[in-house]
């Protein structure tokens, strides 16, 4: 190879794979690096000390008792949605359709409490909630699988589709159940009796958010690492032909992980309108179902990754809407450092995924910018 | 034979091309004379393509120089080959369905100004009158056939200027009138001083439509004749070379009986060309059955139709014949009915990590992908797959840091081959078939699963060997099926055949229908 050509400065080669440990050595050094970027870029705009907004950052995620338990449920919320994304990404089939099955989940729950309320034990009336939300979110998600399988339709254009088909009929809903008349809102449901409201567990409101995504965190963690159903996704999602070789049928397995899917979103929405907001609107999925994806695959579907995921998206909401009221700064501002953290986090994959060689000494590593 | 003078329209001179330990190509020189029409002949992996992807600019030699019209050149890239005039049609249409054709000869042109249709139609219709075409300009590419599109592939190189042409297996997805129709324009070409090189390994189109021969073997050039000189056997010998020893040991089968009988087999691949024509044949116990043909002549689709992955035309039929109970009839099932039926059937693959295994598991998860649903319990068992994956990695001496942590994808190519043929054969097959499974393997594997083959077939298992080098089929399998354009061309004994009598199957379709 006598070229004349010159080798170029920096050439690009996949990694062979990296000891975990040093994968999050990289992750935490790329916080660290977009923390300090958004410093000068606070202190160049604002004129203010980046350590005073960092700490006003803080204190607005865990300042008090009642933000922290705010941030938990929030948290919760998104991770309990990444975690019912995870089984259909992981099959590399593109749910973009968790706004949906949150909003025909939390419809079935509010209908529930409206009409059931007041009729039904809270024991009976919870199980019956969550029931009917699966149900419903299961077949929200059922639908373009079952198209996907037998007319190889676009998921992402379905799904995504079918987030509207389900705000238009929460719409409706809304309308139907409007409350006080005139005030196009259903406002908080059951407000005296907290008919099908989260009960207390050891005495905080939120601890049973807390419960039931974690026993949904640690059975999907099972579900798709242990079970034949998960090894079936695996390989759903790396080949279809070797899911053919296999014996798999791949619109079989389309449609039960689409239905397992659409349920933990459809459970997400009961808990968001039962253990959180009580009341439903067009806006209670508000683009967490899209925000979800970001966690599942920074995740890499591994659910206890997306645990610190979740914790982390919700607190840099937090605290950008408290930097943004203390300081009197626009929500874009906030944003603005919300979005540089992001693109260092996903930065850093790449340096985890490739080497840098540059020409000369030969192979020399850079961890990160 | 040197050519300085101006009817060399291209001459290459020790073009050498390296691809990490492979050679491609070994020093060729090769040239082309202007109005002439040019063969180049080879087996699959001589090189061929390689070479013209050097004179089209996809590929930069590594040594060599090139002259066009006597002048030496860089071809750097595709637009330098086409300022050259130098046109490629690939096997591989590079169109734009949505597009018209003359959008699609329009297409990457880079003219200036507005886009005049009207001119360009008025072109491309001036071209087809010349030399034969039908084209319809205003023609969509998605409804054209296979047959159209090459020919539009044709006139956008034409389009452009291009004085040499270069095609790569033409007729590979060519019905026999379309490929006549081909030929006729090509002679139309040649008249108009067009230079043509015509990659093929059809011996019986050489003969028909080129000037000179030029033939390439394991990346060196052998020789170029004119063709009025020559004759196929001289071509088959030059192609194939002569046979090597390999030491590859043989024994003899043992009490042969019918485990796989296929009669009147016919299927047709995803473009709905025929894949497989009427194919009969049996496949014994104790007995290697090797496939010889050149690539793409139906032999992963003979495969796919017995493992129940292929969809065959009715009339088909495949019989699984147990030494003991009633006998299988395969078609219309599905591989796992197929496998329910306890039919042990093993298949190796072409496609290793497309096919017969996830690249994203370990070793110990991918011993699990054929019988994952065995058991009543919803988990998967992961402690009998990762003492299945100790047994393959130990007795196939497999290299990789741990059975069930490094995803598979990362072991070399020779390693992940050892893991899927270890599974295929743990799993105690009356029938095992492999597709290329020595290819790309270094020496010393190779042996190994050879050794293994034998020891499959010592053992009482029908094999089929779908191979692409002659010597190891030669010297491995005991009767040997040569498949030609998806028909069987003979069956010959393995043991007393030659190299040349197989070459001459492979390329020459006995009873050609002209």
């Amino acid at each position: 190879m006598q070229n004349k050509t010159k080798e170029p400065f920096v050439r690009l080669a996949k990694r062979d794979g990296m000891p975990t440990l040093k994968a999050w050595g990289i992750r935490l050094v790329s916080i660290v690096a977009a923390l300090i970027v958004c410093a000068f870029i606070i202190y160049a705009i604002v004129k203010l000390n980046p350590l005073k907004v960092y700490v006003s950052m803080f204190e607005g995620a865990f300042g008090t008792g009642k933000r922290t338990w705010v941030t938990i449920r929030d948290a919760m919320m998104l991770l309990c949605i990444g975690v019912g994304l995870a089984p259909a990404f992981k099959m590399k089939f593109w749910n973009i359709g968790a706004e949906g099955q949150i909003l025909v989940g939390g419809i079935a729950t509010a209908a529930c409490m409206i009409y059931a309320g007041d009729s039904i034990p809270t024991g009976a009336l919870l199980i019956l909630m969550a029931v009917v939300s699966i149900v419903a979110g299961a077949l929200w998600g059922l639908v373009p699988a079952l198209f996907k399988s037998k007319w190889d339709t676009n998921e992402t254009l379905f799904t995504l589709m079918m987030n509207y088909v389900a705000i238009q009929l929460t719409s409706y809903f809304v309308a139907l159940w409007e409350n006080p008349y005139g005030s196009n809102s259903v406002g908080i449901i059951n407000q005296m009796s907290r008919a099908g409201w989260f009960p207390e567990v050891f005495g905080q409101a939120y601890a049973l958010n807390v419960i039931l995504v974690m026993a949904l965190t640690i059975g999907m963690f099972i579900y798709l690492r242990y079970t034949k159903h998960g090894y079936e996704i695996t390989v759903v999602g790396d080949s279809h032909n070797t899911a053919r070789y296999a014996g798999i049928s791949v619109s079989k397995v389309y449609i039960r992980t689409m239905l397992v899917s659409g349920a933990v979103c459809g459970l997400a929405g009961f808990i968001a309108v039962s253990g959180a907001s009580h009341t439903i609107s067009t806006s209670t999925a508000g683009g967490r179902g899209f925000t979800a994806i970001i966690v599942a695959w920074l995740a890499k579907f591994n659910t206890f990754v997306m645990i610190l995921i979740s914790f982390l998206l919700v607190f840099l909401e937090k605290g950008a809407i408290q930097i943004a009221s203390q300081y009197n700064l626009s929500d874009y501002a906030s944003e603005m450092i919300m979005g540089i953290i992001l693109f260092f986090i996903l930065g850093s994959e790449f340096f985890i995924n490739y080497r840098l060689i540059f020409r000369k000494k030969g192979a020399k590593e850079d961890a990160a910018k | 034979m040197t050519c300085l003078d101006r009817s060399c329209a291209i001459r290459m001179e020790n073009i050498t091309k390296v691809f990490g330990s492979v050679v491609a190509n070994n020093k060729v020189s090769l040239e082309i004379n202007k109005g002439e029409i040019l063969s180049l002949l080879g087996e699959n992996g001589s090189g061929k393509t390689t070479l013209m992807n050097m004179l089209s600019g996809i590929y930069y030699p590594d040594d060599g120089q090139i002259y066009v019209n006597g002048e030496p050149v860089t071809i750097r890239s595709p637009k330098d080959a086409f300022d050259l005039g130098i046109g490629m049609i690939h096997q591989h249409f590079k169109l734009v369905d949505v597009f018209t054709a003359a959008e699609n000869i329009a297409l990457g042109l880079n003219e200036k100004g507005k886009l005049d249709k009207k001119a360009i139609a008025a072109r491309v219709k001036e071209i087809c009158d010349k030399y034969g075409f039908d084209v319809d300009p205003d023609q969509k590419v998605y409804d054209m056939s296979v047959s159209q599109k090459q020919t539009l592939e044709i006139v956008k190189v034409l389009y452009r200027g291009a004085d040499v042409l270069i095609l790569d297996e033409p007729t590979a997805v060519l019905t026999p009138q379309e490929a006549n129709k081909l030929f006729a324009v090509m002679r139309n070409m040649k008249k108009d001083n067009k230079s043509i090189i015509i990659i093929t390994h059809k011996l019986h189109e050489v003969m028909d439509i080129s000037d000179r021969v030029a033939v390439l073997r394991k990346g060196e050039f052998v020789g170029a004749l004119d063709t009025s000189k020559t004759n196929p056997q001289e071509l088959t010998d030059m192609m194939v070379g002569h046979a090597v020893e390999l030491n590859i040991d043989r024994p003899d089968p043992v009490d042969p009986q019918v485990r796989i009988m296929v009669e009147n087999l016919t299927c047709y691949n995803s473009d709905g060309i025929k894949a497989l024509d009427n194919v009969s044949f049996e496949a014994r116990s104790g007995e290697i059955l090797g496939i010889a043909g050149i690539s793409g002549c139906g032999q992963k689709e003979l495969l796919e139709s017995i493992a129940g992955l292929q969809k065959t035309a009715s009339g088909s039929s495949i019989k699984y014949i147990p030494a003991e109970g009633e006998e299988v009839q395969l078609v219309g099932m599905s591989p796992l009915k197929i496998a329910r039926l306890g039919v042990a059937l093993s298949f190796v693959p072409e496609d290793r990590l497309g096919m017969g295994l996830v690249g994203d598991l370990n070793i110990a998860a991918n011993m699990l992908l054929k019988n994952y649903q065995s058991g009543s319990s919803p988990f998967t068992n992961k402690k009998s797959s990762k003492a299945l994956a100790e047994d393959v990695v130990h007795q196939l001496d497999v290299k990789a840091p741990d059975v069930d942590k490094i995803p598979i994808r990362r072991l070399s190519g020779g390693n992940v081959q050892k893991v899927l043929v270890g599974r295929e054969i743990a799993a105690n097959p009356n029938v095992l078939m492999t597709a290329y499974a020595v290819r790309g393997l270094d020496i010393n594997t190779s042996y190994a699963i050879y050794d293994l083959l034998n020891e499959q077939k010592k053992k009482g298992t029908a094999v089929i060997y779908v191979g692409e080098d002659l010597d190891v089929l030669l010297e491995l399998c005991d009767r040997i099926l040569v498949l030609c354009s998806g028909k069987v061309n003979g069956i010959v004994d393995g043991r007393s055949t030659t190299k040349e009598e197989v070459g001459l199957l492979m390329t020459n379709l006995v009873k050609e229908d002209e």
